[in-house]
């Protein structure tokens, strides 16, 4: 062991009995770094993007010139295109969540109140395992499912028809309602699992048969749960523009702004995020009115 | 509340059914790896291991692969520094402002993936930034920090402050408790949080499209343009293949580490 060896650490541990008992400093120091890098490596970043809608862009040389503009906004409101888009997408956000909720809830309901605890836990990881499986790949699964000459074709064929190729935005709804199900199956299984089992053997004592029991007692209970799983449903929905150019050939608000962030026009492509955000912000508003930040 | 014969019966057939609807595709794929023809026609007409060579081979392959590591690895290393911190500060201490740091810290994942993505891209061309490596580190490390964040938040609220505070009585400083009591008790959530991390970091491909630039390419990127490119669909497949199965590695992990967690912790 060489001198600087020790001296090292108890210059170290001088500073550590120094800082025992200022709790103000020890916390300052704790959230400096994390709080520095999120205001401005994420914040920063969302102001530069804001600010980058009011500003214009130079018709000669392409270039966004910081001059307060609202030509963006402007465009975005009278271009039927992005209205058009905008409602696409939030249709297909509102359907995703529909359909992952019906799928999702007996599956989540099978393994919290049915199951064994063997069979539960290999419920468990078997929907835990596709959360891992690269997004890209699903994508690229349903391609390969879906495109002229694919299984599907392979199926319809006896029935003397064809799929619908790479070209139709029911496609979209099923690879995006693929991709998100295990987003909503977990939330909802947690809060299956939370209900006590007193409150369904009240509920049966007070004369309560299955079917009233399920609707007063365990609905209300769940649905924050549920709410908590649309947050991520709508909220992956209403930002993916992966899906839609592989699956269906068609544009959502995602595929506006990343063709415009690199090719178009930047403050269009900030003005246009302001329409998911106010969604998203909304979206978040609601939920926590129902209770489902504390179920996520 | 006991369910009738016929409803357990609809909720098992449902269950089979969710469960054929998330494994179908993955399954596909996987026959597909073995395809002996170019095509992608279905049914395969024969199986080989040739393009499992091929993509060996491939030197793009193996170079996007060396970088997701690399992007994975600096994020999670960032995300755990910094998340730790944050949750030490908003577990151990009361302050004004407290629940406006666990918001801020979980916006980039309440916000749709294309907004972080299509501001860091503006912000760098702002700044005149050089896109590469380190710009997608910077970008996976906004979402990885709330990750390893709500991990270590979620352990510190369970664990009792008395062994913190019998630790100081024994006469040790904060750099001691934090070493000697805090850190071995945190471990198994700093390693779940950091694998979690790893694995969406190294899959991660909304954000990445905006912050990579043309010169670096991620496996998921590689992907995103091997898709559109048909010669080289049979090389997809066998990288399809493999991430499907490593899939099951973090898995694993989880899952020894949960029961790990649990006799530490109750």
């Amino acid at each position: 062991m060489t001198a600087s060896a020790t001296a090292k650490p108890s210059a170290f541990r001088r500073l550590a009995t120094w800082l025992h008992g200022r709790s103000r400093l020890q916390l300052g120091l704790l959230l400096a770094s994390p709080l520095a890098w999120i205001g401005l490596a994420y914040i920063g970043s969302l102001v530069i993007l804001l600010l980058n809608a009011f500003w214009k862009t130079d018709a000669f040389s392409g270039r966004v010139v910081p001059v307060f503009t609202l030509d963006a906004f402007i465009q975005i409101a009278s271009d039927e295109v992005y209205r058009t888009i905008a409602l696409r997408t939030l249709g297909m956000a509102v359907a995703v969540t529909l359909t992952d909720v019906l799928l999702g809830f007996p599956i989540a309901y099978f393994m919290a109140r049915i199951a064994s605890r063997r069979t539960r836990r290999i419920l468990l990881i078997a929907v835990l395992l596709p959360l891992w499986a690269s997004y890209l790949v699903k994508i690229y699964a349903w391609r390969v499912i879906l495109q002229g000459n694919g299984l599907l074709d392979w199926l319809l064929e006896p029935f003397g028809i064809s799929g619908p190729g790479l070209n139709d935005l029911l496609n979209s709804w099923v690879v995006l309602s693929y991709l998100w199900l295990p987003y909503m199956i977990l939330p909802i299984f947690a809060g299956l699992e939370r209900i006590p089992e007193s409150l369904l053997e009240a509920s049966s004592d007070l004369g309560g048969k299955a079917g009233p029991t399920f609707r007063r007692v365990v609905v209300p209970l769940v649905l924050p749960a549920v709410v908590a799983g649309s947050i991520f449903t709508f909220s992956l929905t209403l930002g993916d523009y992966i899906t839609p150019t592989f699956v269906s050939g068609t544009k959502f608000i995602g595929n506006v702004i990343y063709d415009n962030s690199s090719l178009g026009s930047l403050p269009l492509a900030a003005a246009y995020s302001f329409v998911p955000i106010v969604i998203m912000v909304l979206y978040l508003g609601l939920a926590r009115r129902l209770g489902a930040f504390d179920s996520l | 509340m006991t369910e009738s014969r016929w409803v357990r019966i609809g909720l098992r057939v449902m269950t089979g059914v969710a469960l054929a609807f998330i494994y179908l595709p993955l399954l596909v794929v996987t026959i597909y790896a073995f395809n002996a023809s170019r095509s992608q026609a279905w049914p395969p007409p024969g199986l080989s291991l040739q393009w499992f060579i091929e993509a060996a081979g491939n030197g793009r392959v193996v170079n996007a692969f060396v970088t997701s590591l690399l992007a994975a690895a600096g994020a999670t290393a960032v995300a755990l520094v910094l998340g730790t911190a944050a949750a030490l500060g908003v577990a151990r201490h009361r302050f004004f402002g407290r629940e406006v740091i666990s918001f801020l810290l979980v916006l980039p994942i309440a916000l749709p993936g294309v907004i972080t993505g299509v501001a860091l891209a503006a912000t760098f061309t702002t700044l005149r930034v050089d896109f590469g490596l380190p710009t997608i580190i910077v970008g996976h490390a906004t979402f990885c920090v709330v990750i390893a964040y709500n991990n270590v938040v979620a352990r510190l609220r369970r664990l009792p402050r008395s062994t913190e505070e019998a630790s100081a009585d024994l006469g040790a400083d904060t750099w001691q408790t934090f070493r000697r009591v805090l850190l071995p008790a945190m471990r198994t959530a700093l390693l779940s949080g950091g694998l979690l991390a790893f694995a969406l970091s190294f899959d991660e491909v909304i954000v990445t499209n905006f912050t990579a630039g043309p010169g670096t390419e991620t496996i998921p990127l590689w992907i995103f343009s091997a898709i559109q490119r048909p010669n080289e669909l049979p090389v997809v497949n066998v990288v399809a293949l493999v991430l499907i199965v490593l899939s099951v590695v973090p898995v694993w992990l989880a899952e020894r580490l949960s029961g790990a967690a649990s006799a530490v912790v109750r």
